[in-house]
């Protein structure tokens, strides 16, 4: 062969090389997107039914400052929410869903055990909570925080936060002022722990926006993060120490702030929170996920003390755009695995959400994690918020349902391109809204489908939201399982940002097994948070947590659920107690019976 | 030691920028991206030319494709680092690459993976030390290689285009220049418009060619395309260069003599 052909030659083997190369990113593209279900076999459909269900809900967002109306809807994009408890000990489970305009009412869904509810939040005290100068709803959680039985409500805001206390079911009075809150914090979410087990529940309240800024009021406009990745300037952590009952009515609690002293100090922009045992030393580790910049991981050591550990465990390598915060045991081998959304738009931002699976045998100090979002197949999920997991078809094995989507708006045009922009700039920019451009009416990842996806318990999710019924594209946020119906499967509600809230009521196939733990303590905490349940059977282990608020500014039934597929039998259920009485010690539960919702009380 | 000056640059950026904010996805991407450039670099040289090549060239490539692609998946730092390195041996003329590799590469990237990968879009931490440190660094760099003409005509188009953007669209002029502030930036202005063997002959051509890629990013921004700088430099590098070339034709060169080249 001559110089020249042989040239000729090399040069269309390079033509071919570069063509198939560029052939393969074409179709790894489109598998990027992950598999997406096109036929209905998988053992359940989720029906939208709120409004047969007497919920009429629609959210209405709040209206900041003028000075921020070129970006309000961006600014104001937060305040759906959803938490769930038997306030009432009926042993139907309940709802609170909070409102975020000026004046505008909450609402308490009472379930009617006959298939409807009803809202008795104004009969009952806890509707008109975001009167003009005390702030906005953002969020709730459930906690029985003075061991009396019953789930009291713990609200925060932008604005006042504020403590209900339960009256037996039939009320709630404000114990705010005794519990010794803040005056004003900008939080997107908070949850219940026992962090030093003592049998009292604490309470974790991280801000997002610094808690020096009214947003109704502005001093300034340089209020913004002042940077899209590694802003340290939102709000400030608060850890409130339940002292226990104070002298005099014997009904409130006292709290002591101890962030500092605890050794937390961190002034990151945190949407979500969650705690669990995840450093396996038998005390709840906390969880943050931040916007603009890393999440934190709060290693507990003995309750005395918090080490923030994100980057020695791996899960802080990479700043993204943090919003939610859930565990789950996603390979039934008793490990759980954190899932943290983020931000994915094509063509613009690709973060990925993460899924941080710990890896085996690095329980005992700071676990170490590896993000394994994308090899399971749960990585994008477009601007997603609220995640839970949760057995949707009662096979065995957890599945992971996702909303999304930020500012619905007009629907062809697309704010994308002036947010990539002013995201990228340096603080001195991006730091004052002034510099902002406005938003003019446009989208900003809008309209977008959501994620039901299903695990196939091999090592892959798949996505099948549209094919099961979950068709919405409403702004979603926060998203909350629970078995409404006491019927073995788990529901869905999902809190729309100015938009109508929705339930989607679960219908699996029969000759699924399942069982249900409602757990309740005595020397632990009341409300069980914290307790730890390994369901075994047919060699699989799953781990749960009863939870004291997770996912993004929301709470799932504290009743824990598994489902079992075609098991006739579950081996042992083993239960650690948060109180951690009799260390090392845990109640088991040989054989339960199946198909049913097993009240199991901490012994004395 | 002097044509190894970007390469240190770039490394000591990565380094410094990882350690400090963890600007990047991980090390298995980046090493990823560098390590698919240099074999696929050798390999085609190899057998095109003969020769085993100088490393240096495809290490800029890779590290530049590893610092600005932005994704979860492993196989976009691959494809996008053998992309980069193959257009050199396919799109030639006159015995010269027609683009620049990582260009070419991550605007590819762009184009036909959207939903799987995206661009370094961060900010060198939340203090303006660091963006201080790069410019001057960078600017006394490719000082030293002859090249801060481009990177200055570049940096004074782009500000000139902001205020026209900022007058046609009515945003603010800070928001406009925003970009320019951050790392990719500084990354498209040390290294990928200042690319040697992709850039025209003479000094006055360097610089009225950058104007252009300004020009054309501003029309791609006006029309509100993300990636506008990489599409700008991918339409606009080219095309000077076989203008460059048809210049330099030996049938043309009486009429530009005197023009040192």
């Amino acid at each position: 062969m001559s110089v020249n052909a042989r040239a000729r030659a090399l040069w269309v083997v390079w033509c071919a090389v570069l063509v198939g190369s560029l052939v393969a990113m074409v179709r790894l593209n489109k598998s990027a997107t992950g598999s997406v279900a096109t036929d209905n076999r998988f053992g359940f459909t989720l029906v939208e039914s709120a409004k047969q269900l007497g919920v009429d809900f629609v959210h209405q967002g709040p209206a900041f400052d003028r000075r921020l109306d070129h970006i309000m809807p961006q600014v104001a994009a937060m305040g759906a929410a959803v938490a769930v408890a038997d306030f009432d000990r009926d042993d139907w489970p309940d709802f609170y869903v909070t409102n975020s305009a000026d004046g505008s009412l909450n609402r308490l869904y009472r379930n009617n055990g006959d298939g409807t509810f009803t809202d008795v939040a104004g009969d009952l005290g806890v509707a008109d909570v975001n009167r003009a100068g005390t702030g906005v709803s953002m969020g709730a959680v459930w906690g029985d925080y003075d061991n009396d039985g019953y789930e009291d409500l713990f609200l925060y805001k932008y604005g006042r936060p504020e403590l209900f206390h339960n009256d037996a079911g039939t009320g709630f009075t404000s114990v705010s002022d005794k519990a010794g809150l803040p005056p004003w914090v900008n939080a997107n979410t908070a949850v219940w722990l026992d962090y030093d087990r003592d049998g009292k529940l604490d309470l974790f309240l991280p801000g997002y926006w610094s808690e020096d800024i009214d947003l109704s009021r502005l001093q300034t406009t340089r209020i913004m993060p002042e940077s899209f990745e590694y802003a340290e300037n939102g709000g400030r952590k608060y850890l409130f120490h339940n002292l226990g009952p104070s002298t005099g009515s014997g009904q409130a609690a006292l709290f002591e702030e101890v962030s500092a002293k605890l050794g937390i100090s961190s002034r990151r922009w945190t949407l979500a929170t969650a705690a669990a045992d995840l450093s396996g030393s038998g005390y709840p580790d906390i969880f943050l996920a931040n916007d603009y910049g890393v999440p934190q991981l709060y290693v507990n050591k003995a309750g005395k003390q918090f080490v923030e550990s994100g980057r020695d465990s791996g899960v802080a390598r990479t700043p993204k755009s943090g919003m939610n915060a859930s565990f789950g045991d996603v390979f039934n081998d008793g490990r759980l695995s954190i899932y943290k959304t983020n931000i994915s738009e094509p063509g613009v931002l690709v973060q990925a959400n993460d899924l941080w699976v710990p890896k085996k045998g690095t329980a005992g100090g700071t676990p170490q994690y590896d993000d394994l979002a994308s090899s399971l197949g749960v990585d994008l999920g477009g601007w997603s918020w609220g995640a839970q997991f949760g057995d949707l078809n009662n096979d065995g094995t957890l599945d992971l349902y996702l909303t999304n989507g930020y500012v619905s708006a007009g629907e062809r045009s697309s704010y994308w391109y002036d947010f990539a922009v002013i995201a990228v700039g340096h603080s001195a920019i991006i730091g004052d809204a002034a510099n902002w451009p406005p938003m003019k009416g446009r989208s900003l990842s809008g309209y977008q489908r959501k994620r039901v996806w299903l695990n196939d318990g091999a090592g892959r999710f798949t996505d099948v939201a549209q094919v099961v019924g979950v068709t919405d594209t409403y702004d979603g946020r926060a998203v909350a399982l629970a078995d409404l119906g006491n019927r073995g499967v788990l529901d869905v509600i999902v809190a729309n940002q100015r938009g109508p809230l929705l339930i989607y009521r679960n219908a699996v196939q029969p000759g699924r097994h399942w069982i249900e733990l409602a757990l309740e303590g005595a020397s632990s905490n009341r409300s069980a948070i914290g307790a730890r349940v390994e369901l075994q059977w047919n060699g699989r282990t799953q781990v749960q947590e009863v939870s004291g608020g997770n996912g993004f500014s929301s709470q799932n039934d504290r009743r824990l659920h598994y489902g079992l597929g075609a098991a006739a039998n579950v081996d042992r259920i083993v239960i650690r107690w948060p109180s951690g009485q009799k260390e090392g010690k845990t109640q088991t539960i040989e054989h339960p019976a199946l198909d049913r919702i097993l009240v199991v009380k901490e012994p004395a | 030691m002097k044509r190894y000056y970007p390469q240190l640059l770039i490394t000591g950026i990565l380094i410094s920028a990882h350690l400090s904010f963890g600007i990047l996805e991980g090390y298995s991407r980046t090493g990823t991206a560098i390590l698919v450039a240099i074999i696929v670099e050798m390999i085609m040289s190899r057998l095109t030319y003969g020769t085993w090549p100088n490393p240096a060239s495809a290490y800029i490539t890779g590290i530049s494709v590893g610092i600005l692609v932005r994704s979860p998946f492993l196989w976009t730092y691959a494809l996008c680092a053998l992309v980069s390195i193959a257009t050199k041996y396919v799109f030639r003329y006159k015995n010269r690459h027609l683009w620049n590799p990582s260009n070419f590469g991550v605007s590819a990237l762009l184009f036909l993976a959207p939903a799987s990968a995206s661009v370094l879009s961060i900010q060198w931490g939340n203090v303006i030390w660091p963006m201080i440190v790069i410019w001057m660094l960078g600017a006394v760099i490719v000082w030293r290689v002859g090249r801060l003409h481009i990177s200055a005509t570049y940096v004074a188009s782009f500000l000139l285009m902001s205020l026209v953007q900022s007058a046609v669209t009515g945003n603010p002029w800070l928001a406009i220049v925003a970009p320019i502030t951050g790392p990719m930036y500084q990354l498209f202005i040390f290294f990928m418009v200042t690319d040697p063997p992709t850039t025209v002959h003479s000094k006055t051509g360097q610089c009225l060619v950058v104007f252009c890629v300004a020009l054309v990013e501003m029309f791609l921004r006006l029309n509100e395309i993300v990636y506008a700088p990489f599409y700008a430099l991918f339409l606009v590098g080219p095309l000077a260069l076989l203008i460059d070339e048809w210049l330099r034709a030996p049938s043309r060169r009486p009429i530009q003599s005197g023009v040192a080249y």
